[in-house]
């Protein structure tokens, strides 16, 4: 996906967490929200982002964040139904 | 015309709590204090003549049909306008009421046509019935006085007649204009005999301020206001209870029926969101239903290029099993996806998202309403603890303040309008928050104590000014905060919004709106006693339409304003089951009642009840599943009544990511815009074609009843039971009632929830459970569902679709009465007549300095697009504002919108575009577009 997007999307979320005093807390919360509303590939795309380059373009309560996410599991490659 | 099966007693009923016991016609009887006689008899069962007087009108006195006799009292008072007293003795049989009445009926009759046979009313005609009770056997008066039977009939509007011949002045029209409507458009013009009902100043009807909302044909007690349909068919012979299928009030309806074929659809009286209301759309424009448009046979293709073609349904269902089967072997099972409408029953989306996750293995699937209403479920479950509007609508008839902040209610919600009209000319004040005057703004008897015209975009900054004066001018219910919420949240927050930066005077500017209203506005809604919020899409669709119903709900937390009738936070949805398909699991991250999918207890829960394992991660929201397609990873698409090539924003965008799927079926009635990208079509079917259930704005769950069979031969839910069987998942279900209960069986708020008891009740509101088996109408009643409520942190953060030189004005968007949505339906019924084409509403000033004049057609472009409309000046605008609807095609309103998302649910921000606004060269029509008087001339 548009790495980009997923940038603006990501600091957007930090953008509302960033009231709070607490910068652990506000860590967590944005990474908890990454996790909780996001599908795995956007996940595994912002976490590569940060791992590759450094993640430059987010801001660095977000950057924080998504270095506290876990990498998620590949989906299973096995299609329903089919033995 | 009443509804063919409702009873009438005459007189509304009163809601006292004293009872008065007194005797009529020798019988004890026992009413609320307030109760007319008539009423009083009615309710044992004697019925008193009557014309001028209905149930659903306050009594009126001026037929002297009801006259009766009353021990100790002199003459002959009439029922309807007479109190029941203790100890009275009434008798409505005599000698002396008998000739009076036949007196009365004898006048009546000799100023009315005696085409009884030919007329549409026979057989539900108040007048003849009248004339039977009373025994009348002759006119003494003869017919060759004078009269008004050469008075012309009015056919202007395109769903009923207005024909004064008929009319016996009884007023009931009028005062259904006034006293349930709220529009004030009938009047009676003239005196004694020259009396006559006039809409507006004596004009037809479609050009007075009549809004088509049809309670004056109900009211009416001849065939002087007659549906036209029911002119053309005559009338039914059964009807059948069912909901209504366009806006979240969810009106309920009788479809009165001949056979298989709907005569009208009445209003039904015992329909609690609407109480015997309706509206336009509800009541007259269900044509679409059995429009030749209908595709009534499955469609298929191998590409997008090729022209469809027919197929059995076994054949299509088939292709479109194999088509998703071989793009998940091809790509994984994370590359498919579905896609439900807020259109479809609570039924319909559960087997939807359960056949995503179950057969298909992927939560890959979202509910359209992602792109309306997806914040507040964020806002209010983060907030209060459920993702959903805290009242019922006649709490509003308990408010002392309302304020309305960016939803339309006139326009969008008209039956829940009038009875907040009615409440505000009460006497409630109103404070109204929206970037344009809308009509609540000022209406008939209706003046908003404070228009706030918050610049798009400034909603968050506006909510906070008002929280700021409320802490900061010591206007905080202490003692709710303190029983009621979280402590150290309310106080964290409290230090934040006591900032200066969040003070009146300092967003003023920002925000366009003047401190000192801000002020006023903000001790009106402290001060009120009971305050109420009641909010749309001008809330949720921004970049921080979370944020925003979040600050609503601390708002309404500091000031107590919640947990009892009259106050409250209630978003108004669009859709007649957008709260149903959230409430159902549509939401990729979320099962039934709003239960996290990466919660283990309630997985197992599922797994267990469908036997099989569930991914634990949310899948794709619809915008990323667009995205995801661009980039290759997202390749099949199921889309059940959802336009989203129309109605997303940013249609470029999603036409490309449509084109870049291998593989679309769309479920829809018409061949829509999205179908030009698909595969498969499967011909779905209306709402009265089915059974189901939809839940409301205010979680009343109500039935949807199947009047006609469905023209394509399956009901929605029996094709994706269809599709998951050819999928590989047995879906066995053989009634919808089968779906409910087992939602029912896992979902805590719909534990108590039953066809069987729904048809009982006639409705409910969830939860409703062993708690509270009859639902509940008001939540957070002592404790909130989450327990303690949680005030949240609001900081204003601009959107960054800012205006500039390039583009200096911002658009919003919305919608007109007599449309709804992207026009699927509305635009197949005569509702054309009053809006063939989406406007560009441009205030004057902006207008003038770009040439532009009224009607004249201009270019609006966006960093997204270019679209082409006419324009209208209008100072219902302010300055730098631009506004228009959605509803035609060919418009293409959501070219111009952009990407740009609410921050935690990613609801486009479809309320702040900025755009230029340039005239087109004059003469000069844009390709394909018709002048108007050619549309008009089409649609008539």
């Amino acid at each position: 996906m548009d790495i980009k997007h997923l940038v603006k999307m990501a600091n957007q979320i930090g953008d509302f967490f960033a009231a709070y005093p607490n910068r652990d807390e506000t860590v967590q919360s944005i990474a908890v929200h990454l996790k909780n509303s996001w599908d795995p590939r956007m996940r595994r795309q912002i976490i590569d982002y940060v791992e590759r380059s450094g993640g430059a373009d987010l801001k660095p309560i977000v950057r924080d964040a998504v270095r506290a996410l876990e990498m998620p599991q590949q989906i299973a490659a096995e299609v329903p139904g089919d033995d | 015309m009443l509804s063919i099966s409702d009873k009438d007693y005459g007189t509304p009923p009163r809601n006292a709590s004293g009872m008065v016991e007194l005797e009529i016609d020798g019988r004890p009887v026992s009413a609320p204090a307030g109760t007319s006689v008539m009423r009083a008899a009615a309710m044992l069962g004697v019925s008193v003549p009557k014309l001028c007087a209905t149930d659903s009108l306050e009594p009126y006195g001026s037929c002297r049909l009801c006259l009766v006799e009353i021990e100790g009292r002199k003459g002959y008072p009439a029922s309807c306008t007479t109190p029941v007293e203790p100890g009275m003795k009434v008798r409505t049989q005599t000698p002396r009421v008998a000739d009076l009445r036949r007196n009365v009926m004898e006048l009546y009759i000799s100023d009315h046509p005696l085409d009884c046979l030919t007329c549409p009313a026979n057989g539900n005609c108040e007048l003849q019935d009248m004339a039977g009770v009373v025994g009348l056997r002759q006119v003494r008066y003869g017919y060759d006085g004078s009269n008004h039977l050469d008075a012309p009939k009015d056919e202007s509007n395109p769903y009923f007649t207005f024909d004064p011949s008929k009319c016996i002045v009884c007023a009931r029209c009028v005062r259904a204009c006034e006293e349930i409507q709220g529009t004030f458009a009938l009047t009676i013009d003239g005196r004694g005999f020259g009396s006559v009902i006039s809409p507006g100043q004596n004009g037809p009807f479609m050009d007075s301020e009549c809004v088509s909302c049809g309670a004056c044909v109900q009211a009416c007690p001849t065939a002087t206001l007659t549906e036209k349909s029911l002119i053309e068919k005559g009338q039914a012979e059964h009807s059948i209870v069912t909901t209504c299928g366009y806006c979240g009030v969810g009106c309920s309806f009788k479809a009165e029926m001949k056979g298989n074929e709907v005569v009208r659809m009445v209003p039904n009286k015992d329909g609690m969101p609407n109480h015997g209301h309706s509206c336009v759309k509800g009541r007259f424009a269900w044509g679409y239903a059995t429009h030749p448009d209908r595709v009534l046979k499955p469609m298929v293709r191998d590409s997008i290029e090729e022209p469809w073609r027919e197929a059995s349904w076994e054949e299509a269902i088939a292709r479109a099993a194999a088509g998703i089967k071989r793009v998940q072997r091809k790509y994984g099972r994370g590359a498919v996806g579905g896609i439900t409408s807020s259109r479809c029953t609570n039924e319909e989306t559960y087997l939807v998202q359960k056949m995503m996750r179950a057969a298909l293995g992927t939560n890959n699937v979202d509910t359209c309403a992602r792109v309306c209403h997806s914040p507040t479920g964020y806002g209010l479950k983060t907030a209060f603890g459920t993702s959903a509007g805290t009242q019922d609508f006649d709490s509003v008839l308990k408010a002392d303040v309302v304020m309305v902040i960016g939803a339309n209610p006139t326009e969008a919600h008209p039956v829940f309008a009038s009875i907040m009209k009615r409440r505000l000319r009460q006497g409630a004040q109103l404070i109204v928050v929206d970037p344009r005057r809308i009509e609540l703004v000022k209406s008939p008897h209706i003046a908003a104590a404070y228009h706030l015209p918050v610049r798009p975009g400034g909603n968050v900054a506006l909510i906070n000014a008002m929280a700021h004066v409320v802490v900061t001018e010591g206007l905080v219910d202490e003692e709710f905060v303190r029983e009621r919420c979280e402590g150290p949240d309310f106080e964290l927050w409290k230090s934040f919004i006591t900032q200066p930066h969040n003070s009146p005077e300092a967003v003023a500017e920002i925000i366009g709106v003047p401190a000192r209203d801000i002020r006023g506005a903000a001790r009106l809604y402290a001060s009120a006693g009971n305050a109420v919020i009641y909010y749309g899409l001008g809330v949720t669709e921004h970049s921080q339409g979370s944020t925003m119903v979040l600050g609503m709900a601390n708002l309404a937390m500091a000031t107590g304003n919640l947990g009892r009738d009259g106050v409250g936070v209630n978003p108004l949805r669009g859709q007649n089951n957008v709260q149903g398909s959230c409430d159902m699991g549509s939401f990729p991250h979320e099962l039934t009642g709003y239960r996290h999918i990466s919660d283990p207890v309630v997985r197992e829960m599922f797994e267990r009840e469908w036997g099989v394992k569930l991914d634990p991660e949310p899948g794709l929201r619809i915008p990323n599943m667009f995205d995801a397609a661009l980039d290759g990873s997202f390749k099949a698409l199921y889309v059940e009544g959802e336009d989203i090539a129309q109605s997303d924003p940013n249609s470029s965008h999603v036409i490309a990511a449509l084109r870049a799927m291998e593989f679309v079926v769309v479920q829809d009635i018409f061949m829509n815009e999205t179908a030009k990208y698909a595969h498969v079509f499967l011909p779905g079917s209306s709402f009265l074609e089915k059974n189901g259930t939809f839940t409301n704005s205010e979680r009343r769950i109500s039935l949807v009843r199947k009047a006609i069979p469905p023209l394509a031969g399956k009901e929605d839910w029996e094709i994706t039971a269809a599709l998951s069987n050819a999928l590989g998942y047995p879906m066995q279900y053989r009634h919808p009632s089968e779906i409910m209960d087992e939602i029912a069986r896992l979902t805590p708020t719909f534990a108590g929830v039953s066809y069987d008891k729904l048809e009982r009740l006639g409705s409910v509101q969830w939860p409703c459970n062993d708690a509270a088996p009859q639902g509940t109408p008001v939540m957070h009643v002592g404790k909130f569902v989450r327990g303690k409520g949680k005030f949240t942190l609001t900081e204003y953060v601009p959107t960054d679709e800012r205006t500039g030189p390039r583009y200096p004005l911002l658009l919003t968007t919305g919608r007109v009465l007599t449309q709804y949505n992207v026009g699927t339906q509305t635009r197949r019924t005569a509702n054309v007549l009053w809006h063939s084409e989406d406007r560009l509403e441009i205030h004057p000033h902006d207008a003038e300095q770009r040439g532009i004049r009224d009607g004249d057609w201009v270019s609006v472009s966006s960093r997204a697009g270019a679209i082409t409309l006419r324009a209208l000046v209008t100072e219902r605008v302010a300055p730098g504002v631009v506004y228009t609807t959605f509803h035609h095609p060919e418009t293409g309103t959501n070219v111009v919108t952009t990407e740009n998302s609410d921050w935690a649910t990613n609801c486009p921000e479809y309320k702040v575009t900025a755009v230029q606004v340039m005239p087109l060269p004059a003469g000069r029509v844009p390709k394909g577009r018709q002048p108007i008087p050619a549309q008009l001339a089409a649609a008539k």
